[in-house]
């Protein structure tokens, strides 16, 4: 393999400002309706006393499982060896980062106190699942920033594997925390399965992934710089087994519930009878976000076509959203059953499916979390060498036949 | 040695007043601390400067076949303690809630009140991240404004639907009863009054109803009508297979 040259992009052009400040104005757009949120009170949002973790919640999920999904790629060249991946690895450590940060933001600003972040940092009950994530986001970050240094720093570069060997444990754990949010709810039907925490690492491969794909494409193509056939080829390959392998949990999953009787209700709710998420999950998750990529990564004629290979990301990323729409809404919208083989009926909408619709701020804020992470890696890759100078067939691999 | 000892007689008489003075000043502070001994005794209640102790555990207990169909004084009389003010919308605070239930074979109905089930292993204790679910050594569990956050992790972790997260500013509230926007909530057991000794709003207001349906008292105390009740009749837990020991049990279910 010919030496790798990184450089920043030049990111002078008009188009790269109007990129920017158009991501920017969604990142703004997103502050602008969390003041509202806050200032109002969630009465403004479609979230009430049964549905109480809404759309802010799809986006920040899926933000906080598709960063580590994206350092995915580095890991593979840190962890597995793989020479080809080398060149990847910067963008995809900075794609992990800047996707967390825009996920950990929505959150954060969806909190009913988001004024008293420094609590959530400073009192913690260590037997909460949301307290180990707390420690697990801020050891990301650093972790991520040193194995950035060491890819950066030629004097660093010793320690760049060991960097990249603890970024990809600590990865793993990141999104087994994410998991167990759900996973260890233990009242609710649709979670309380040990099953979610490996899922969510198998979704977080495909969502990480698909978003890194995008954003390499688009940042190649815009900045005029050589993206080969090899790269692609290699990663629409290992995006098809992600997805079939997130596929293949979503129905372990549903099947493990099938054959439990009391999970029949739950599981008829989400499957045939729960509209929107029956919709979401059929159409959403399973075809678009599932079958019809495969289809398109697994068939030699059409991923050779990049605006096919974008849209299978694309679709990735939405079924991806609306994977985590069912799980989260849905789960929700499902009543708990308190009184098993009683009708209840009360004032307060015991036993009966719970209404949400997303309202324009929360719609806002989720796209503002995505606005941030990509004005992140739009100006990191400006101001420091994230991508190298040509990612062309013979620079990645020079036997490789793409 | 002191050489101006006192004579044995004068000695006697010092010792004399000794006693007078000790037996009169316990006498006196007999006297002073005894109406709280006996209040204390009587009522359960808590002077201020004593710690909650975990010799006590409150607990209620429902008596499901005396809550009459249709009666909500329950509800009214935790609204109005608590300064809740609830409507017909989604985002209304609820609690405590009359639960109307028709078994799905035979079609019997029956309705009784839910509210915070106060679990010994409550599931909103163990979620919340920062501390601000919590239990008292008394078994009551409550929500500390001070470090909610409002993540709401708790209300996705209760089995019970018992508690509410504050969707908009609040107002005309109750001074014993601190509540705010962006914090979740839900029933206290009306703790500002069992520390004074009085029974929760709900259990007084079924009684002056007439039906009883709801007692309150010391779980722990064997001699108390909770504690005996409980022991010689059979009642049950909602969600008992979770086995979180609520303090709140139900009759007649």
């Amino acid at each position: 393999m010919a030496s790798i040259t990184f450089r920043e992009i030049e990111g002078s052009s008009p188009r790269y400002w109007f990129l920017l400040g158009f991501i920017a104005l969604f990142a703004a757009l997103g502050l602008g309706a969390a003041y509202y949120m806050e200032h109002h009170g969630h009465i403004v949002t479609g979230m009430n006393n049964s549905i109480v973790w809404g759309t802010p919640h799809v986006f920040a999920v899926f933000l906080i499982v598709a960063a580590s999904g994206a350092l995915n790629v580095a890991s593979i060249a840190s962890v597995f060896g793989k020479v080809m991946y080398k060149p990847l690895a910067p963008l995809s450590a900075l794609l992990a980062f800047s996707l967390l940060m825009g996920g950990l933001t929505v959150l954060m600003l969806d909190l009913g106190r988001p004024d008293r972040l420094i609590i959530a940092m400073t009192y913690y009950n260590l037997k909460s699942v949301f307290a180990w994530n707390v420690v697990l986001y801020t050891g990301f970050f650093s972790i991520v920033a040193v194995y950035i240094w060491t890819m950066m720093e030629k004097k660093m570069g010793g320690f760049s594997k060991a960097a990249g060997m603890a970024a990809f444990i600590w990865r793993l754990i990141l999104t087994t925390g994410t998991g167990s949010i759900f996973g260890f709810l233990v009242a609710r039907d649709a979670y309380n399965s040990a099953l979610l925490a490996p899922m969510f690492i198998i979704l977080s491969f495909a969502y990480g992934l698909a978003v890194y794909l995008l954003v390499l494409i688009s940042a190649y193509t815009w900045s005029g710089r050589p993206l080969g056939d090899a790269v692609l080829k290699r990663l629409g390959r290992l995006l098809a087994v992600f997805v079939a392998a997130a596929l293949y949990f979503v129905f372990v999953y549903h099947l493990t519930n099938l054959y439990f009787t009391k999970q029949h209700a739950v599981e008829h709710f989400i499957l045939v009878s729960g509209g929107i998420y029956t919709t979401l999950f059929w159409v959403g998750q399973i075809l678009i976000g599932g079958i019809v990529p495969l289809i398109i990564l697994l068939n030699p004629t059409l991923r050779a076509s990049r605006g096919l290979l974008v849209a299978a990301c694309l679709m990735v990323v939405f079924g991806g959203l609306a994977q985590m729409y069912v799980t989260i809404i849905g789960g929700q919208a499902f009543p708990l059953d308190i009184f098993p083989g009683w009708e209840e009926k009360s004032a307060f909408f015991d036993g009966v499916v719970h209404h949400y619709a997303p309202s324009l701020p929360e719609v806002l804020l989720g796209l503002g979390g995505l606005a941030i992470a990509l004005v992140m890696v739009t100006f990191g890759i400006k101001i420091l060498r994230f991508m190298p100078d040509s990612l062309a067939d013979a620079e990645i691999d020079p036997h490789a036949k793409a | 040695m002191n050489d101006s000892q006192p004579s044995p007689n004068s000695s006697n008489e010092v010792d004399e007043h000794r006693r007078n003075f000790i037996g009169a000043s316990a006498a006196l502070a007999g006297l002073t601390v005894a109406p709280g001994v006996v209040v204390y005794g009587l009522a359960h209640a808590k002077p201020d400067n004593e710690p909650v102790t975990n010799k006590v555990r409150w607990g209620m207990l429902v008596d499901a076949t005396k809550c009459a169909d249709g009666c909500t004084d329950c509800v009214t009389a935790c609204h109005t303690e608590n300064a809740i003010q609830t409507g017909a919308l989604e985002t209304d605070p609820h609690w405590i809630r009359k639960v109307e239930l028709k078994d799905m074979r035979t079609g019997r109905s029956q309705s009784l009140p839910v509210m915070c089930q106060h679990c010994e292993d409550a599931p909103c204790v163990d979620v919340c991240p920062t501390g601000a679910s919590f239990k008292r050594a008394d078994g009551i569990v409550l929500v500390d404004r001070h470090i909610c956050i409002g993540c709401r992790y708790c209300v996705m972790a209760c089995p019970y639907k018992a508690r509410s997260f504050i969707h908009e500013t609040l107002t005309d509230q109750n001074p014993d009863v601190p509540r705010g926007k962006g914090c979740v909530e839900s029933c206290t057991m009306c703790v500002h009054r069992v520390d004074r000794g009085q029974q929760p709003a709900c259990v007084e207001a079924c009684s002056k109803a007439g039906h009883n349906a709801i007692i309150f008292g010391d779980l722990n105390d064997p001699t108390s009508d909770i504690a005996q009740r409980v022991a010689g009749h059979p009642t049950s837990q909602l969600r008992a297979d979770l086995a979180l020991n609520p303090g709140v049990r139900y009759e007649g279910l």
